[in-house]
């Protein structure tokens, strides 16, 4: 008999029964699914912020422009996706962001 | 007289080709841990056997400087040789030449040894070692990549293609080894990428090195464009030869068959599958209990392992195995493991290698990242190839049979010649404990003890349906055999479907979900 090297086995479940098996890595690293919050403004590809339009507390109007993100030699303007109040800003001009980064804090407009 | 002095003249002419980029530039690639261009076809191809063509073209570029330089060969050698006997065309880029930058005749060299490829019928084996695109050249260094990716595309499934990323391998270079059948890729030697970290710091800010960007290790295991890794160049050497034995010269032959021998490996294949269906095993052991002298040469083995995949023998002749393994992710398919069957099936077919399919799988994978990463459309792949395919298809099913897995796995449905099972085998519409918990929801619910219930109802659901005999009631499984008669049946099957005689409707070419 061969000597077999010891592999830890995870329970895996595949709909109601849980089989005993190992993981790959890529399966180990996939991005777990969260919820999109409406109130992130979020990177939706990576740039760089060329400059911003409003600051924290402005109470700013839907389809208002927030940044500017230049990506693959583009200059793409963010709009507000909703009437909402500015919260936090987490990006200043000329910073490099990757994708999903979390750019700008919104909270709903009658909040403190 | 004059003869002689041309000869020596010619000598003098080819050593100083052969030297490609001077003794200074070898230096530094055998410091890199690289093999020089000529060392590795040398290394590949049988003694003696190397013939060299076009050493003498020179590139034609005149602007920034270039009219004064001259380089060897243009950076790249080409040529025709054997390997175990098989005749190949060859090419190696040559890194020492001007970083082995690829510029028009340095792609038109490659072009013709790839057209008498096609034309003779015979496998085109590329080694790539390249810093990309000679910028001297601009739009000609474009267009000699096209010239090239349009005759892989025209050789596709005609001839066996080989592309071996022996170095760097960056930017509009790195498609035409997508476009072949098979990349090998060597440790710490390898780098494919689009962008490369450069850029991408530049870019985004991002930093990384080469070798996590696109090494060889992230193609073997991360992305699956690699399909072969190894080691050390030498490693990498031996996988080629290894695999030319096995598959054919070109799709209007077989391949070449050798003396059978009987498996080396007499384990009881019985005992290798554990009774309870949730308990994994290797199902490498299975394939090496019928294949040819235990042999078993697998492909893309670290990329998505939840299939297995590769070439073996039985008596004789090269097939080729498709077989869930419940050791990774408990064999289930996803994105990824679709993608390589399908591939493998798809090449099988094109090179009329019979494909024997092993079966013990619990379904598709679960979770928004597949659904999101389209398993529709990459599970529908399998399907296509599965259902395209002329050669013999053979499937055993070990145990686990479920749903649209078992559909996808090579079903009679889907064309299979011969459909065997196991007596364990469990064949239904999904698990037995999902499927009582559906069917019998009202008893176990209105059951005193719940859970006593629900075990009867699951033994009952095992009894009547989850098992291979409703299955081989309507003739969907051909037989139901004992484990050890497994090689002796599929050898038989192979025998008799030697004349198959499949035909497809006439099509320009079909439309599958890339």
């Amino acid at each position: 008999m061969k000597k077999k090297e010891v592999i830890e086995m995870v329970d895996f479940a595949v709909t109601a029964r849980k089989y005993k098996t190992q993981l790959t890595n890529k399966y180990k690293n996939r991005k777990v699914w969260v919820n999109p919050n409406p109130y992130e403004i979020q990177s939706s590809i990576p740039g760089t912020v060329i400059s911003i339009a409003v600051n924290e507390g402005d109470l700013v109007k839907e389809g208002d422009h927030l940044l500017i993100l230049e990506a693959m030699k583009m200059q793409n303007r963010i709009q507000m996706p909703f009437t909402a109040r500015i919260k936090k800003i987490n990006v200043s001009p000329g910073d490099k962001v990757p994708k999903d980064t979390l750019m700008i804090e919104l909270e709903a407009e009658g909040e403190e | 007289m004059t003869l002689k002095k041309n000869i020596l003249a010619l000598r003098q002419k080819k050593a100083q080709v052969q030297l490609g980029g001077g003794e200074k530039a070898i230096e530094k690639q055998v410091a890199m841990g690289k093999m020089t261009a000529r060392d590795r076809i040398l290394n590949l191809l049988d003694a003696n056997s190397f013939h060299e063509y076009d050493m003498f073209v020179e590139h034609e570029e005149r602007n920034f400087g270039m009219d004064s330089k001259e380089l060897a060969g243009d950076g790249v050698i080409t040529g025709t040789g054997t390997i175990k006997g098989a005749p190949v065309c060859i090419y190696a880029q040559d890194f020492t030449v001007m970083g082995g930058s690829l510029g028009l005749k340095h792609a038109r060299k490659i072009t013709k040894i790839m057209d008498h490829a096609l034309k003779m019928k015979m496998p085109c084996i590329g080694i790539n070692d390249s810093g990309g695109a000679r910028i001297q050249e601009g739009i000609g260094a474009l267009a000699g990549y096209g010239e090239i990716f349009y005759r892989n595309t025209m050789a596709s499934g005609v001839i066996p293609q080989i592309s071996v990323i022996l170095g760097p391998c960056a930017g509009g270079a790195v498609y035409s080894p997508a476009l072949t059948d098979f990349v090998f890729v060597v440790e710490n030697i390898s780098k494919m990428f689009i962008t490369g970290p450069n850029v991408i710091e530049t870019v985004l800010g991002e930093k990384i090195s080469q070798e996590d960007l696109g090494g060889a290790r992230v193609h073997a295991e991360i992305t699956g464009n690699a399909h072969f890794y190894a080691q050390t160049e030498m490693e990498c050497l031996d996988q080629i030869k290894e695999l030319i034995s096995l598959i054919p010269h070109s799709n209007q032959e077989k391949a070449a068959r050798i003396e059978p021998k009987k498996p080396k490996i007499r384990k009881n294949i019985e005992n290798i599958i554990p009774a309870d269906p949730k308990q994994p095993y290797d199902v490498r052991d299975i394939i090496y209990t019928l294949s040819d002298d235990s042999k078993f040469l697998e492909v893309q083995e670290l990329w998505a392992p939840n299939i297995v995949i590769g070439f073996g023998r039985m008596n004789g002749e090269t097939i080729g195995f498709v077989a869930n393994q419940p050791m990774y992710l408990a064999g289930v398919l996803d994105c990824d493991a679709s993608d390589k069957a399908a591939r493998f099936i798809r090449f099988c077919d094109a090179f009329n290698i019979p494909i024997l399919t092993l079966e013990d799988m619990p379904g598709y994978l679960p979770g928004v990242d597949q659904e999101h990463a389209g398993v529709i459309r990459h599970g529908a792949k399998l399907l296509y190839a599965y259902s395209e395919a002329t050669v013999p298809k053979i499937t055993v099913i070990l145990r686990k049979a479920y749903g649209g897995g078992y559909i996808a796995m090579n079903s009679r449905h889907l064309g299979a010649d011969f459909m065997f099972a196991w007596p364990g085998a469990e064949i239904a519409v999904m698990g037995p404990e999902g499927a009582a918990n559906i069917i019998f929801r009202k008893e176990i619910m209105e059951a005193e003890d719940q859970d006593a219930m629900r075990q009867q109802k699951v033994q009952e659901y095992i009894e009547k349906f989850a098992n291979p005999f409703v299955a081989a009631s309507k003739g969907y499984i051909d037989a139901v055999i004992e484990p050890k008669e497994t090689r002796e049946l599929v050898l038989h099957a192979l025998e008799v479907s030697k004349n198959k005689d499949d035909h497809r409707p006439y099509k320009k070419h079909g439309v599958p979900p890339f």
